[in-house]
């Protein structure tokens, strides 16, 4: 729990830091820190259990998202944990999520809705320079 | 374009649509192509054939008062209904109903934790509620109560006890639907009933006694279609003190009998959460060629060659994995006991401690579970399952499929029906194409009073051939073990009428029984039509294959 605690603190510093960054270019930066933070929950509640850093079953080096990125990636310099990525673009991260894609399913919007995906988005591209 | 239901025209369906929406508000009433699409089944073995199941529409009430105007609304129009509650329940139809054209209702924004009771052990919830949702509310408030989960957190309470659903600690606990006590439920004509001490007035032990007075109605709303439950209580576990595992192996392949029946004595004694059997011997195929050469070879092998082998390599035939909770003295105690009586009755029986800690526990020791076994066995809901969901491995790193679905027979909880069925599963896999591991197959022990057979069909989102395969098979093998007395437990939503089928004492007695019941309590045969094999008067005529 500390350690899952600690991960969340971190990515709540790199939620100012890109929300800071955001504001450099003429957005609100409240509003922009504001929708990272739910963009980070967004994550860490639906997305963090399976592409999140922890161990996966025994026998398995990560959790099953996470295990399954590394195999695709694997010989490239991309990160396996999906908050990690720096390539990420908001059309690509909400396809994946309202399709889903192996044995991941689509997610509705009762569990994520339109702008809670719109905050995931944005959490998920804030270190993609490209992508804003 | 919608897929209608069965007999309601498109004026007659829009007329329902427009009435959903003013009832609980038009963005919780999904209706477009887009939204409706997110309701198919993810891990359907159907997917893109004309049979896929598809819903027409989706409906995500907030409150009881808004279920019981959508059932009434339904009832108007005769739409017919498929509850949901999470809608995880993937490789048993997921978010899809099993009637094409059914308007799902999504209980999911119904999420409510209604009470967590550290002393009396209970909660009720909602069908919203997950298991990491509930985990969170209790580890946030420190209480000392532990849930039994599932393998995956993000499941329903509600959802998986109605499915029959099952976990890893205690007995009496990981029966997800015996452990349930009270709950509510809105009926086909849209009253609103409550079961066990719920149905009181002023009820004041919803989640303490599970029959109030009368007839115990709960189990008809488990895998059946009689009403949307929007309410359950749960029995908890108290925190143990401690917990600990152990390892017992034996030497030869006919010793699972006597090994499977000490394991029973422990367990019905409430000694011992669940077991784990496994076939160190099984495991060893890979790298043992001379194994290898045993199984394949014209008619296999015989006991005294696998036992010969087994000898040879110094290789256990079997294993079983006890766990303990309690006392840490207590437990310990248990654990010698288990030594005990087994090395006095099986020869050249060996144990082997495990890992064994005082909760709760430190970040080190939460690791070391990770490392040595699965967190739901303390617990801790988690989605660590899907590593074997299918998709990319070490050996295929490139496939990007993935998904199952279930075949589980439920056979008796001897080392006899063990070895039998794997015989005869082994046979009838190699006849639908399929590899199984007939010497070494080992059961679940969920339901801890049967033993289950399970084993998983792969779906592709990709190949259909996969897709076809897999139903295929499942059909052929679902058959032979009917012819074996052996019935599944839960069915993906294609199977449901020859699961059902096979539950045919007297001229299935039971399935005429229910749709007495069905066409009692509604009429208009729009609830959940087809859960459970059970089908509304005017759908029995389409009943598929294998009644």
């Amino acid at each position: 729990m500390k350690r899952r605690r600690k991960h969340g603190c971190l990515a709540a510093v790199a939620v100012a830091a890109a929300a800071y960054a955001a504001a450099g270019r003429g957005q609100a930066p409240d509003a922009r820190m504001a929708e990272m933070e739910q963009g980070r929950q967004v994550y860490e509640y639906w997305c963090g259990t399976c592409h999140g850093p922890g161990l996966g079953l025994p026998g398995f080096g990560a959790l099953p998202g996470t295990h399954q990125l590394r195999l695709k990636y694997r010989g490239t310099d991309i990160p396996a944990v999906l908050d990690e990525r720096t390539d990420l673009v908001p059309e690509f991260i909400k396809v994946m999520v309202r399709q889903g894609v192996s044995f991941m399913p689509q997610f509705r919007k009762t569990e994520i809705s339109d702008a809670e995906l719109d905050a995931l988005a944005a959490y998920l591209t804030r270190n993609n320079s490209d992508a804003r | 374009m919608a897929t209608l239901p069965p007999g309601v025209g498109s004026d007659e369906f829009a007329a329902a649509i427009a009435k959903f929406e003013a009832a609980i508000g038009h963005q919780w009433v999904f209706k477009s192509d887009e939204d409706v699409a997110l309701y198919r089944d993810a891990y359907s073995p159907e997917r893109d054939e004309p049979t896929e199941r598809l819903a027409s529409a989706a409906v995500a009430p907030n409150t009881v008062e808004q279920v019981q105007q959508v059932v009434r609304i339904a009832n108007e129009h005769r739409i017919p209904l498929y509850p949901i509650s999470t809608g995880k329940n993937l490789g048993y139809g997921g978010s899809a109903p099993i009637l094409s054209g059914s308007v799902v209702v999504d209980l999911k924004r119904m999420n409510r934790i209604l009470s967590v009771d550290e002393g009396r052990c209970a909660c009720v919830v909602e069908p919203g509620v997950s298991y990491f949702d509930l985990y969170r509310y209790i580890q946030e408030r420190d209480l000392k109560v532990w849930i039994d989960c599932p393998d995956p957190g993000w499941g329903s309470l509600v959802g998986n006890a109605l499915d029959h659903g099952v976990g890893y600690t205690y007995g009496q606990y990981r029966d997800h639907f015996g452990s349930h006590c009270g709950m509510e439920v809105v009926l086909p004509n849209g009253e609103l009933m409550r079961t066990g001490m719920a149905a009181l007035a002023n009820d004041s032990a919803w989640a303490d006694y599970k029959y109030g007075f009368g007839p115990y109605v709960a189990g008809l709303f488990g895998q059946a279609n009689f009403g949307i439950v929007t309410k359950m209580g749960f029995w908890l576990l108290p925190e143990p003190e401690a917990y600990r595992r152990g390892t017992v192996f034996v030497p030869k392949r006919r010793d699972i009998i006597p090994l499977v029946n000490h394991v029973n004595y422990l367990e019905n004694l409430g000694l011992i959460g669940m077991p784990g059997f496994r076939s160190p011997l099984g495991a060893a195929r890979a790298r043992e060629p001379e194994l290898e050469a045993l199984i394949v070879k014209p008619g296999g092998p015989t006991d005294a060659e696998l036992d010969r082998l087994a000898e040879s390599k110094g290789v256990a035939s079997w294993s079983v994995e006890l766990q303990f909770y309690g006392p840490e003295k207590t437990i310990a105690g248990s654990w010698e006991y288990a030594k005990e009586r087994i090395r006095a009755s099986i020869p050249g029986a060996r144990f082997e401690d495990g890992v064994s800690y005082r909760f709760p526990l430190s970040t080190e020791q939460r690791a070391e579970v990770h490392r040595t076994h699965r967190l739901v066995d303390i617990g801790v809901p988690n989605m660590a399952i899907f590593s074997i969901a299918g998709g990319r491995t070490e050996q295929n790193p490139d496939s990007a499929d993935g998904g199952q679905f279930y075949f589980a027979p439920m056979i008796p909880r001897t080392g006899e029906a063990v070895l039998e069925a794997g015989r005869l599963l082994g046979q009838v896999y190699r006849e639908a194409g399929l590899r199984y591991n007939e010497y070494f197959a080992t059961p679940a022990c969920w339901h801890y009073r049967a033993f289950i057979m399970i084993t998983s069909l792969p779906v592709s989102r990709l190949d259909p051939e996969i897709n076809r395969r897999s139903r295929a098979a499942f059909e052929h093998i679902a058959r032979i073990a009917a012819e074996h007395g052996w019935g599944e437990y839960r069915s993906p939503p294609f199977g449901v009428d020859l699961v059902m089928g096979a539950y045919s004492f007297n001229n299935h007695a039971l399935r005429r029984f229910c749709e007495t019941l069905k066409d009692a309590v509604d009429p208009n045969g729009i609830m959940a039509a087809g859960r459970g094999g059970i089908w509304p008067k005017h759908l029995r005529e389409t009943r598929e294959a294998g009644a």
